[in-house]
């Protein structure tokens, strides 16, 4: 068989559930080797992605091989490539934490004791080693989410789903997840990852695609995502609310566009092209004018900006107050320094 | 301001490969369920509280009606009531232990185990086969201990060993056919809550049934329902092994009982399972 150099290729999939289209027309190319960062709304079709990938859903159209496997005729083999951990923990609540792996690594034909010292490995990794003879029931939800994710990575699989890994975990044990994807994608695993975590995706994603209303809208590196959308911004924290419409007045004339304007939190930022003589202006007449600045600077654009660029909604709230920013009149390509993102 | 980090090449250990066996489908067929049905039973062992009241239930009837009402009860055509009623206590439990099945379906498929299963490469069919054999494995320790219970308030079978044995091979089969229920109801419903909607049909099946009246004591019509139920084939059946008394109402289907006890859940098997598989293979719908 000639070796492809993707893990992951989707063409044309669908799926509707009675009247609703969750996919309609999902194109994905996942190069072997590499983090693909899944990133989207409620509701925009992302678990629906995984699970028809995972072999557990079939689209009503369009094919996907993942591991140079059909996903509908292959599924059997496919299932003996891919690790899963879906958005919602799937472990046996009555069995021990140990006992759940070493079923499932012997479910993945690793043997009575391949599976034991898998399921000892992985409940070391997770953090785990305490709790391994407890029940299930007795777990805190990261626990559980953890064990889930161990189940996910039992056999190392050549291809890793995971759907919103680290919702509800702390700051530690999302760290430790970050880690054992990276260990994995060092071994040659690629992985699929869904989040609505924008940071998660900008860390661990060689690329990411924006999926919205079940069609990817744009997938590119993290990098060229926030390049697309208009370089670097000038960013003002107030110290009083009060004088919000003021900075607005003051950022308008220094950027000449309508900045975004988190009123609550006292933020405002516009895009900038004459980086740091903009800045110092919009410094100098904030001064001037008595304004108290708590914090100021230039910074390269979020992904939740990317979005709701590529959107027109945010895409952790639904709709805000304010309605989507219009883009920069001119893209300023080329003063941006580009960070390239690599994994491992 | 907010600083951009990208990912930090670590220089991690990569995982090293973990080897899957080779073996052929068939030997991973046997142990994929092997792993299934051990999985169930320690299920089992971990859980027994609705074990035990389903247990108690018949338990508490046999004591409730042999000795407080034992003497209000009649058995048409003579014999003890407590010895009449013994049978359809083992029925009775058959009867419930389904509810076991779909709770237990219901509850693996609400909470993504299912999921896990199916995106694995073990056999399909060893989830559900595992399920049915850990079922039956519990229905025999049902049995025993019901016996047991049974011996000790003075209950015996009497009509010889092969006959007792033959008696609890009719229970089994009743087990094995509403365990295909019990699979297909499973994965019908929607969320665990509703499982327990289930005993509105499991209550009405065992009262309208030979259990513990006989139908020839009922009105015309709720007689031949009962007549007619497939647990009172089994019941008629069993209390013929057991030489219980049978209060025989004389039709066809009491002279034909054992033939029915077979009968029924043959159907049964042959209507859900089935329906069952084809059920669990529309779960990718
Ligand atoms: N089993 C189902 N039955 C009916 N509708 C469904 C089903 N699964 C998904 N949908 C619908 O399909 C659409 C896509 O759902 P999906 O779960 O893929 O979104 P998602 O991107 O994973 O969202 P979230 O971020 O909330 O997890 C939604 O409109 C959802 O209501
Ligand atoms: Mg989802």
């Amino acid at each position: 068989m000639k070796p492809s150099p993707y893990a992951i290729r989707a063409q044309g999939l669908r799926k509707r559930f009675g009247r609703a289209e969750a996919l309609a027309g999902f194109d994905l190319e996942v190069r072997a080797g590499t983090v693909h960062g899944l990133l989207g709304p409620n509701g925009a079709g992302k678990t629906t992605v995984v699970r028809i990938l995972t072999t557990l859903l079939r689209p009503d159209e369009g094919h996907a091989e993942v591991a140079g496997f059909d996903i509908v005729r292959q599924a059997r083999q496919v299932r003996a490539q891919i690790g899963l951990t879906g958005q919602y923990a799937a472990v046996d609540e009555v069995l021990t934490g140990r006992q759940n792996l070493t079923m499932f690594g012997r479910l993945l034909h690793l043997g009575a004791q391949g599976a034991a010292r898998r399921a000892d490995e992985l409940l070391e990794r997770f953090s785990l080693t305490d709790a391994a003879h407890k029940p299930v029931k007795q777990y805190s939800g990261g626990m559980r989410r953890r064990l889930d994710l161990a189940a996910g990575m039992i056999l190392a699989p050549r291809v890793l789903f995971l759907d919103e890994p680290t919702t509800g975990l702390d700051p530690r044990s999302r760290n430790e997840v970050w880690q054992a994807v990276r260990s994995l994608v060092a071994g040659g695993t690629t992985v699929l990852l869904t989040t609505q975590y924008l940071d998660e995706a900008d860390k661990l994603a060689h690329r990411i695609a924006v999926i919205d209303h079940g069609r990817v809208v744009a997938d590119d590196t993290p990098g060229e995502l926030k390049g697309a959308i208009g370089g670097d911004r000038v960013e003002v924290v107030l110290h009083d609310q009060a004088d919000v419409p003021a900075a607005t007045r003051i950022l308008v004339r220094a950027c000449g566009t309508e900045p975004e304007v988190d009123a609550e939190e006292r933020r405002l930022h516009a895009p900038v092209v004459n980086r740091v003589a903009t800045l110092t202006e919009v410094l100098r007449t904030l001064e001037d004018q008595g304004i108290g600045v708590a914090d100021i600077g230039l910074r390269r654009p979020t992904l939740d900006e990317v979005f709701l660029h590529l959107t027109g909604r945010r895409a952790e709230q639904s709709a805000p107050g304010g309605g989507p920013a219009e883009p920069a009149g001119t893209d300023p390509a080329g003063q941006r320094t580009h960070k390239e993102s690599t994994v491992a | 301001m907010t600083a951009v980090t990208n990912p930090t090449p670590s220089p991690l250990a990569p995982t090293p490969p973990v080897v899957q066996l080779p073996r052929s489908r068939a030997y991973w067929a046997v142990a994929d369920c092997l792993t299934i049905v051990r999985r169930d039973l320690i299920h089992r062992v971990r859980e027994p509280a609705g074990i035990v009241w389903q247990l108690a239930f018949p338990i508490v009837s046999v004591l409730l009606y042999g000795y407080v009402f034992g003497s209000a009860m009649t058995v048409p055509g003579g014999g003890d009531y407590q010895e009449f009623l013994m049978p359809g206590m083992f029925v009775m439990t058959m009867a419930f232990g389904f509810m076991n099945t779909a709770t237990a379906v219901v509850s693996d498929k609400a909470k993504g185990v299912t999921d896990r299963f199916r995106s694995m490469p073990m056999a399909p069919s060893a989830v559900v086969t595992g399920r049915g054999i850990a079922d039956i494995i519990g229905a025999c320790i049902d049995l025993v201990i019901l016996g047991l219970c049974a011996l000790a308030i003075g209950w015996s079978p009497d009509d010889g060993p092969v006959a007792a044995v033959a008696g609890f091979a009719l229970l089994l089969l009743l087990r094995f056919a509403l365990l295909w229920v019990g699979v297909f109801l499973g994965l019908l419903i929607p969320s665990v809550e509703t499982a327990g909607n289930l005993y509105a049909l499991v209550f009405p099946l065992t009262m309208i049934s030979n259990v513990f009246v006989a139908p020839s004591l009922m009105p015309d019509w709720l007689g031949a329902i009962a007549t007619w139920n497939p647990l009172s084939a089994t019941v008629t059946a069993t209390r013929d092994l057991f030489g219980n008394p049978v209060a025989s109402g004389g039709g066809w289907a009491d002279d034909h009982a054992t033939l029915l006890a077979v009968g029924w859940p043959l159907l049964l098997t042959a209507i859900f399972l089935p329906l069952a598989v084809r059920r669990f293979q529309r779960l990718s719908r």
